[in-house]
């Protein structure tokens, strides 16, 4: 089958790479651009571990093929730090012990921001209904409601 | 200089909370786990696997799939080298069926191709014949004389004669006259209970990347629990010298257990030696659930009898679990941890393990635990209601204590399930009001705790820092633990540290990442090895200040002159006589080596409240709080965070999560939509209460913590449901179609 050339834009520079029609996005962003911090845990739509931001909507980036990325704009963990300043959320899970193996972190912080940024000030139980696409198996999800919200806090008052 | 054994209990930097020194490499997406790294002309692999549950190969034609263009290598198990150790030969057996499959999902072919697309192609053109057998899933229906057999002539000489051939091992443990106990009581009961199977669900699938070239050196990177491991088991499918096998483990991503062997790795390496270029392999979730390791699935029956008062006077449990088609040493541990918790003149308990057409059994935190002590906890909890009795109070009654000779065997020395009954009953949560239709429950918890093999190095810089060479991969922040100790021994900051996981051809040998072993086995040797390090230090100052060594001592993080030199010369600090080492004798560096004894066991009690929905049959958790004794927390987030995720994988086995196999014998449920882990919309916070009752066998008195708090969850649930409801349920998971059929008969 014919591979299709695809331009777009990653973390805000812009990106062009071929791919086959049934590549998905996950595949695109990790094995052609090597960006290989979205995590590939189920491939069916059902861990969150791969989750991005396409046109700033979060999208679980193995349910979305390569070729939809034409003329979009693609967000992933790789862009959430400004340079050598960690964003709010990632100081904070680190502060909060918020991650044990650390697989599900980069789609949970990109679910987080995705959240926070429309909701700046969710209550514990819109954290935890937000998060309930992204699996984590070592933490029990407490320290990482603890971390979104201080993260929240912090943000709200910067 | 002299060495103070006492144990420490003034600490600077053990038990405070820095951050993990792997944080930021895991938030900013940096970090590198098995399938994210590539090799240049690197092959992608996919493996065939069984639709069947039980079937002899007959053959397995790969020609076809060989011809595919991009096809560069296809192997079976006549690729690999065979085993004469039935373990190992169990374990190469499971990663490449060999003559029959054993259950479906099993392996037995793979494709190496120059796309995953070409390889997944290939799978579809080799020709396997396959000659059906009956099969058996269920553990019970497996016991019966005229069940199918899933493995001929592999039971051991303890299972008594007259028993089906899937038997493959008996055990049994005790102590007292359970006759004269059992008619001393006032009130028996006695109970059948069920389990089912689940899995670890590590998020991250099984991973590896292999490359051996045509002199026969090969290099191994995987997502594991323990490289050494993985390296003694691959070299011996290969065929290969130790020496010749270096397996880097990448960060992992969850193992839980069940990242203790290998499934992928061989098969990567064998493709490798074949094609002479490097191989990856990654499993995808279906793989995951369909062939690797799952827990037991158990049927068990206990007998307990109790006084008016709560005093148990005799006990005994039969534990029949499936550690699926190969031999699974797991009953053992139930049948030892059963009765852990109690001190009792009369205990008796009886395991078998039987093989069934179901993937082969891997470790999964305190294996063979929660279900043994699910059974316990729930008759026991059974006895309170009908007596009327705090369930507290009677487990404070009977608990273990120093000097009980526990159900398995060995006396307890200092352990800390008095003091952990004592925090629960004194918790605000234990007198919340409830609700009505409102229930909880409450369960204690066991796990042995292992030390084991270990060697550790500590190297200090000519700048005043240290790096620390440890050969455990880190599944839980252990990285941060054994820099505190570190840091703390050394009396320097901890920030001055950096501890990395060795490959196997840089550091002996290190046992697995598993029975809780990590931060008190290597935090042993590394307080060791910082203790090998100070006393050269001291050897350096005194060489420099012209006096005996044995007259310096190591006071925060300095060499100083003791006894008739005190004062004589101004302290030395690490960085200080560093800074001069190559001056004074050359590079300095502890070590230490050794196989650790002295665990120490870990007891836990868990309180949870539920609801129950009526019309759907769901359990709402509400408030959920662990009690835990960990020794000494070195690290107190990562010693809770153990606590917490293990209460929550214990929650989704009560609640949700089973292996389900219809009757052609296929797994009904292999994905995370259908095998359904708990979410955080599942759950309330978790609370946790740290007691710290010393490990008499570590310096600083830890003991591991991350196995116990799988266990108390599945009888506390289960004993909230049952008052919520009142009706038991002796059978999990409580799914919400079993809630509601128990609530249609109640």
């Amino acid at each position: 089958m014919k591979s299709i050339h695809v331009s777009t834009t990653v973390n805000g520079d812009a990106m062009e790479f071929i791919c086959a029609p049934e590549d998905s996005l996950l595949d695109v962003l990790r094995n052609r651009m090597g960006l290989t911090g979205a995590k590939e845990g189920c491939g069916t739509g059902d861990c969150g571990a791969c989750s991005v931001t396409l046109n700033g909507r979060l999208v679980c980036a193995c349910l979305v093929l390569g070729a939809e990325a034409e003329g979009a704009a693609i967000g992933t963990i790789e862009g959430l730090a400004d340079g050598d300043t960690l964003h709010p959320l990632q100081q904070s899970f680190i502060d909060h012990a918020a991650l044990q193996c650390g697989i599900c972190t980069p789609g949970i912080l990109v679910a987080a921001k995705a959240l926070l940024d429309r909701n700046p000030d969710p209550t514990d139980t819109e954290v935890r209904y937000w998060l309930a696409g992204n699996l984590c198996r070592c933490t029990g999800y407490d320290k990482i409601i603890h971390a979104v919200q201080d993260a929240a806090h912090k943000m709200r008052t910067a | 200089m002299a060495l103070d054994n006492t144990p420490k209990r003034v600490f600077k930097v053990v038990g405070t909370r820095p951050p993990r020194p792997d944080g930021v490499d895991k938030v900013t997406g940096r970090a590198l786990y098995g399938a994210d790294v590539s090799a240049p002309g690197m092959l992608t692999a996919h493996i065939l696997r069984s639709p069947h549950p039980h079937a002899a190969i007959v053959s397995i034609d790969t020609s076809a799939a060989e011809a595919l263009e991009g096809v560069k290598a296809v192997v079976t198990a006549a690729d690999f080298v065979r085993q004469d150790d039935g373990s190992l030969r169990d374990v190469l057996d499971n990663c490449m069926a060999r003559d029959k499959v054993l259950y479906d999902g099993h392996a037995l072919a793979a494709v190496a191709a120059t796309t995953p697309a070409i390889a997944k192609a290939a799978l579809k053109l080799i020709k396997v014949t396959y000659e059906a057998l009956p099969h058996v899933t269920d553990v019970d229906v497996a016991m019966r004389v005229d069940a199918p057999v899933v493995q001929e002539g592999r039971s051991l000489e303890t299972v008594p004669d007259g028993m089906s051939q899937n038997v493959t091992s008996h055990c049994e443990f005790g102590h007292g006259d359970l006759a004269a106990g059992f008619a001393k009581a006032d009130l028996v009961v006695e109970r059948s209970f069920t389990t089912a199977a689940t899995h670890q669900g590590y998020i991250e699938p099984h991973a590896c990347l292999a490359s051996m070239t045509a002199d026969g050196k090969a290099d191994l990177w995987c997502c594991t629990q323990g490289q050494y491991n993985v390296r003694t088991l691959c070299a011996a499918m290969l065929g290969m010298e130790a020496s010749q096998l270096r397996v880097t483990a990448s960060e992992i991503g969850g193992g839980f257990g069940g990242k203790t062997t290998v499934f992928i790795e061989p098969v990567a390496l064998a493709l490798s030696r074949k094609t002479g270029r490097p191989v990856k392999i990654v499993m995808s979730r279906d793989e995951v659930f369909k062939a690797t390791g799952p827990t037991v699935s158990s049927s068990i029956d206990v007998k307990i009898g109790m006084t008016r008062d709560g005093r148990i006077t005799a006990a005994e449990a039969h534990l029949r679990y499936s550690g699926g088609a190969f031999p699974c040493g797991t009953v053992d541990m139930g049948a030892q941890s059963a009765f852990a918790s109690y001190d009792l003149s009369a205990v008796r308990t009886l395991g078998w393990n039987v093989l069934t057409n179901r993937p082969k059994e891997a470790a999964y935190r305190a294996p063979g635990a929660p279900q043994a002590i699910y059974a316990v906890e729930s008759v026991v909890d059974e006895l309170c209601q009908k007596l009327g009795l705090d369930p507290l109070d009677v487990r404070l009654m009977n608990a273990a204590r120093k000097g009980t000779r526990s159900s398995y065997g060995p006396t307890f020395d200092d352990i800390g399930l008095i003091a952990t009954l004592e925090a629960a009953k004194a918790h605000p949560h234990y007198v919340a009001p409830l609700a009505t239709g409102q229930g909880r429950g409450l369960s204690a918890g066991f796990w042995f705790n292992f030390g084991g093999n270990t060697c550790v190095s500590l190297n200090v810089n000519t700048d005043g820092t240290v790096g620390i060479t440890e050969g455990n991969p880190d599944i839980g922040g252990s990285r941060a633990a054994i820099s505190q100790m570190a840091a703390e021994e050394l009396g320097i900051p901890y920030d001055k540290i950096r501890t990395i996981i060795a490959d196997t051809s840089s550091l002996g040998h290190n046992d697995v990442t598993d029975g809780s072993r990590v931060t008190f086995a290597v935090g042993l040797a590394t307080i060791k090895a910082a203790q090998d390090a100070v006393a050269k230090m001291c050897s350096r100052a005194a060489r420099i200040w012209g006096i005996d060594e044995e007259a310096v001592v190591w006071v925060d993080g300095a060499a100083m002159p003791a006894g008739p030199n005190a004062g004589k010369f101004p302290p030395m600090t690490l960085a200080e006589i560093a800074a001069v080492s190559f001056n004074t004798g050359g590079p300095i560096a502890g070590h230490f080596e050794f196989n650790a004894d002295g665990a120490g066991v870990s007891f836990g009690v868990h309180l949870v409240d539920v609801e129950v929905d009526y019309e759907t049959g769901a359990t709402k958790v509400l408030r959920y709080t662990v009690f835990q004794d960990a020794g000494k927390a070195v690290h107190p987030s990562y010693v809770e965070g153990q606590m917490q995720g293990g209460a929550v994988q214990g929650i989704g086995w009560a609640l949700n999560e089973e292996y389900i196999y219809g009757a052609d014998g296929r797994l009904q449920n292999a994905g995370f939509l259908d095998y359904r882990v708990p979410v955080a919309s599942d759950l309330p916070p978790i609370e946790t209460v740290i007691l710290e009752i010393p490990n008499p066998g570590h310096p600083y008195g830890v003991r591991g913590v991350g196995e116990t708090p799988i266990v108390p969850p599945l009888a506390a649930l289960s004993n909230a449901v049952s008052r919520a409801i009142g009706t038991r349920l002796n059978s999990l998971p409580m799914s919400p179609p079993r809630i509601l059929k128990a609530l249609s008969k109640g």
